[in-house]
């Protein structure tokens, strides 16, 4: 096989390699990738994560040759949009998108739609790394199994923040918060849904307040859906007078959310990133007296995701970025709450020792939960829970009296 | 010869060619053809999913009573002002003042607005706790109001610059000196008069500007994000947010929802015409009534004060981004941040040197191409004696007129189905299509009002035809040739849909990084981006500006064109 490379490269002078781009051949991989320029689709949002993005583009430049252009989306289905616009035009190879970041409804889409390439993700030399046993979200995308389809890296889960000058014992159950905003009126609130942090609110609540959670690993059909979301909206029926604007305005984004929090608008804010306060509070964007917490009962937690779309035109290094990301060079990068503050997707018995003191010199940042602290990690629920509770909330309390 | 003889015709199929093409691309998905997702054959399911949308009703008022009201109230200062202190010295500062505002790009002016009148906003901030006792910002709805109010504002500030520039460029023609010295002369007062003698001249000129502002502020996508209701926000808010659903099947009610946006505006510009025939009628009664005086100090007052409060908003919100780009920790109610520093700029800017330069790049490109079109055709409409008809400035405005939701997306399909792939290529071609109509419209006044006895001099001379373009009506029409490739440079930079959708996200400009930006809302890095994107914006205008009087600083008659 070896040998037939310089042919190959040769080759690819004269006309476009339809190499199959085959992890498991690592080093010819590689080769191929040498030169590549790979356009990463990832929300373009947050200073942070540009930044980390750029770092890791430099990284993988100076290491591989692969030249990696990040293409910030306001939205992530933008770039689902785009690769179906490609589909529908019959433009199978040669797409504009090599690697997306995405996760949860956005995969099932793409996946179902057949939009992705794949399996290729469990052939990465990284993988061996990935904490498979202790963080099945890792496989399981909102419950739908990845198959190889997308790489992680990095794990999300739900925690709340909150300024300790304005608010002293937080609230950590869903009914004490609803005494709590019902004391201080107007000063809670949660991203609308159907943006994603929103929708996590109301999974979250769901979760604590649904008589049997097991149900929401199934689909909605299987499951009698009015009974089990009930207490939910009641909650919410209550709750919805109580809260910022009393609940005829929401922020239209986690960031904005944490702007409002800024701003002393808010005294409390969901976030699905344990670091996020410590990382807004390093960047100046919050008060130093800000801190984290989680809901008695555990939280939610999830996985970020890379894909490659099945018209990708930069496969081989879209993969080389993706194992890269895998590193625990990067894991730890990721981890550091002045860079990003996300947990790592690695498993620390994995590690080397070198590697693995990578990440235990880090300092977390004073407003970051230990992951003692933290707890355990509730499943994501099946994406069809998101999708009924976005439409049901919509109608509810979307339409402003 | 022969070239030139078809330039018009070549325009006008760069100019419409795409907005056709992209209306059937959104028509086809709207009746249920989208084979990709599986829809082969005609069906009303998208209309009727459509239907169903609770939203709908509230989602299409919001679309008419904001674009009506935010047209109305600019049309009304900028009359009123100019009714009230035309050839005054306020006049002429004010003009100073609005016309770079033309430059800032509508997201900047909204979300710097945002940071003004938010309750927890520079201006309260200003205010507390000294005057209003309070420490933590009240829980008032100021943004994102059911009824759009907010929003009705942003667009109102942001129109009022076009609307006056374009009613300066009307006056001429509508000869007011005469008008005003014959309406004073009986006795009418000074607004009184000029409302009744030279404003119908003067709206008779504008009324194409007064529609594309009318069609542009129903159906606009980025000042709603920031500043409208989002329960439900405005129909064209969310056609954009279910074509960028997960859920592909939202895609066939979102073009329905597209072309339904498509039907509203034409709906609403049928009623101002109905409204402008009954403003005639009722206004000739008027007229003819022999009122001289109608609370004359009373309407001056408010033009002038109008028009200040809509320059002070967008220059204040611009300073307050321009603060927070150097502010650290900056909380409420402090009205300046606690620590000044370069940091935001050191850490973000570097970045933005691509983005600018692309910026740079597209613009220049679009601008140039669309500058030689509308030339070649002006020229041609000279030498071949092309009298232009009213309708085809209609057709010049169509792309204007038309939501961008409506046809982009349909566009882009297209484009990928003819191989055009997507690149630098592309988003120039779809740049052109919104830069052309204002190039065009920029140059033609000033182009057709030169005199042609200099050509006739000219030629008997013995220059021909090509000479006297190059030698003698092209140094002459220095100025507007200059404003207008300005205010071609604007209209490109300024142009996010028609960027993201033909450039697959490839394409990098700093619209695309300050709307990504915005959706993450950290005003810090907003701050950075926009300055650098409102002064790539200015620095042509201030260019067009100077360097007629750099050329011709030995020829005093040069530099007044």
């Amino acid at each position: 096989m070896r040998r037939f490379v310089p042919l190959a490269v040769t080759l690819g002078l004269l006309a476009a390699p339809a190499v199959a781009s085959d992890p498991a051949d690592w080093p010819a991989l590689l080769s191929e990738a040498q030169g590549q320029t790979v356009y990463w689709n990832a929300w373009g949002g947050a200073a942070a994560t540009n930044d980390f993005i750029r770092w890791a583009a430099s990284e993988v430049g100076e290491r591989y040759g692969v030249t990696v252009e990040h293409v910030k989306l306001a939205d992530t289905a933008d770039a689902v949009s785009r690769v179906l616009a490609e589909k529908t035009a019959g433009k199978d190879t040669g797409g504009a998108i090599d690697l997306i970041w995405l996760n949860g409804p956005n995969f099932a889409a793409m996946k179902e739609a057949g939009l992705l390439y794949g399996p290729w993700a469990e052939d990465l030399p990284n993988w061996r790394f990935v904490d498979t046993e202790g963080k099945p979200a890792v496989t399981a995308d909102f419950t739908v199994p990845t198959e190889g389809f997308e790489a992680p890296w990095a794990m999300a889960q739900v925690v709340f923040y909150y300024d300790g000058a304005r608010l002293a014992e937080p609230p950590r159950t869903m009914p004490a918060l609803l005494d709590w905003a019902r004391a201080h009126p107007g000063r809670f609130t949660y991203p609308q849904p159907p943006d994603f942090l929103g929708t996590t609110f109301l999974k979250q609540a769901l979760y604590e307040l649904a008589p049997d959670p097991s149900v929401l690993q199934k689909p909605t059909d299987e499951a009698d859906y009015d009974v089990v979301t009930a207490p939910l909206w009641a909650f919410l029926d209550e709750l919805t007078p109580h809260l910022w604007r009393q609940g005829r305005a929401y922020p239209q984004s986690g960031p904005q959310q944490l702007q409002l929090m800024a701003d002393g608008e808010i005294d409390l804010a969901i976030s699905f990133s344990p670091g996020e306060a410590s990382t807004a509070i390093a960047n100046g964007q919050l008060p130093h007296t800000v801190r984290t917490f989680v809901l008695d009962g555990g939280t939610i937690g999830n996985a970020s995701f890379v894909a490659i779309p099945y018209n990708a035109s930069a496969k081989a290094g879209a993969m080389v970025l993706a194992n890269f990301l895998l590193s625990p060079e990067a894991q730890a990068h990721a981890q550091d709450p002045d860079i990003l503050g996300y947990g790592t997707v690695l498993a620390m018995d994995k590690l080397a020792p070198k590697d693995r003191a990578r990440f235990e010199v880090l300092d977390l940042g004073i407003a970051t939960l230990s992951p003692a602290e933290l707890g355990p990690a509730l499943p994501e629920p099946h994406p069809s829970w998101a999708t009924r509770l976005e439409t049901d909330w919509t109608a509810r309390y979307g339409m402003a009296p | 010869m022969r070239p030139l003889r078809a330039a018009p015709a070549l325009t006008l199929a760069l100019m419409l060619g795409p907005v056709l093409a992209g209306l059937a691309g959104t028509l086809a998905p709207a009746l249920g053809i989208f084979p990709a997702l599986g829809g082969r054959s005609l069906s009303l399911e998208p209309a009727r999913a459509l239907a169903d949308w609770p939203g709908l009703p509230r989602a299409i008022g919001l679309s008419v009573a904001t674009g009506l009201a935010a047209t109305l109230i600019a049309l009304g200062t900028v009359t009123l002002f100019t009714a009230g202190w035309a050839d005054t010295r306020g006049m002429a500062l004010l003009e100073r003042l609005l016309s770079p505002l033309l430059a800032v790009p509508h997201a900047a002016a909204a979300l710097g607005l945002a940071f003004l009148i938010a309750p927890s906003g520079w201006v309260l901030r200003a205010l507390s706790p000294w005057a209003t006792g309070w420490q933590r910002p009240p829980d008032l709805l100021i943004l994102q109001d059911p009824m759009g109010l907010a929003m009705i504002a942003g667009l109102a500030v942001k129109e009022i610059p076009f609307l006056f520039l374009m009613t300066l460029a009307a006056l001429p023609q509508a000869a007011p000196a005469r008008r005003l010295t014959i309406a004073r002369a009986l006795g009418y007062g000074r607004v009184t008069g000029w409302l009744k003698a030279v404003f119908p001249a003067v709206y008779a000129q504008i009324r194409l500007p007064v529609y594309a502002v009318l069609a542009y502020s129903m159906s606009v996508v980025d000042v709603a994000i920031v500043l409208g209701p989002a329960t439900p926000p405005p129909l064209s808010v969310q056609v954009v947010r279910w074509m960028s659903d997960p859920d592909l099947s939202l895609r066939f009610q979102a073009a329905a929802g597209a072309i339904l946006q498509l039907g509203l505006v034409l709906a609403v510009l049928g009623l101002w015409r109905l409204g402008e025939l009954a403003t005639a009628r009722l206004g000739r009664r008027w007229v003819e009534g022999g009122t001289r005086r109608l609370a004359e100090p009373l309407l001056r007052a408010a033009g002038l004060g109008l028009a200040a409060l809509a320059a002070a908003a967008v220059i204040l919100g611009l300073a307050g981004l321009a603060l927070w780009s150097v502010a650290g920790f900056w909380g409420f109610p402090d009205a300046l941040p606690e620590g000044i520093g370069l940091r935001s700029w050191i850490r973000h800017g570097p970045a933005l040197i691509a983005p600018a330069r692309e910026t740079l790049v597209l613009a220049a490109l679009a601008t140039a191409l669309a500058l030689a079109l509308t030339l070649a055709c002006l020229e041609a409409e000279h030498r071949f004696g092309l009298a232009p008809g009213s309708r085809s400035l209609w057709l010049l405005y169509l792309p204007l007129l038309v939501p961008q939701v409506a046809f982009l997306p349909g566009l882009q399909t297209l484009a990928l189905s003819l191989g055009a792939g997507t690149g630098r290529g592309t988003v120039v071609l779809a740049h052109l299509v919104f830069v052309l109509p204002y190039v065009f419209l920029a140059l033609s006044a000033p182009w057709r009002a030169w005199d042609p006895r200099h050509a006739t001099v000219a030629a008997a001379l013995g220059a021909g035809p090509g000479r006297i373009f190059r030698t003698v009506r092209l140094p002459m029409l220095l100025a507007p040739v200059l404003t207008a490739a300005a205010v071609g440079f604007a209209v490109s930079v300024g142009q996010y849909l028609p960027t993201l959708l033909p450039g697959g996200g490839r394409i990098r400009t700093l619209t695309t990084e300050a709307v990504a930006l915005a959706a993450g809302g950290d005003r810090r890095i907003i701050g950075v981006t926009v300055l650098v994107q409102t002064a790539l914006v200015a620095a042509p205008f201030a260019l067009a500006l100077a360097a007629p009087r750099l050329i011709f600083r030995r020829r005093r008659g040069m530099r007044g064109a």
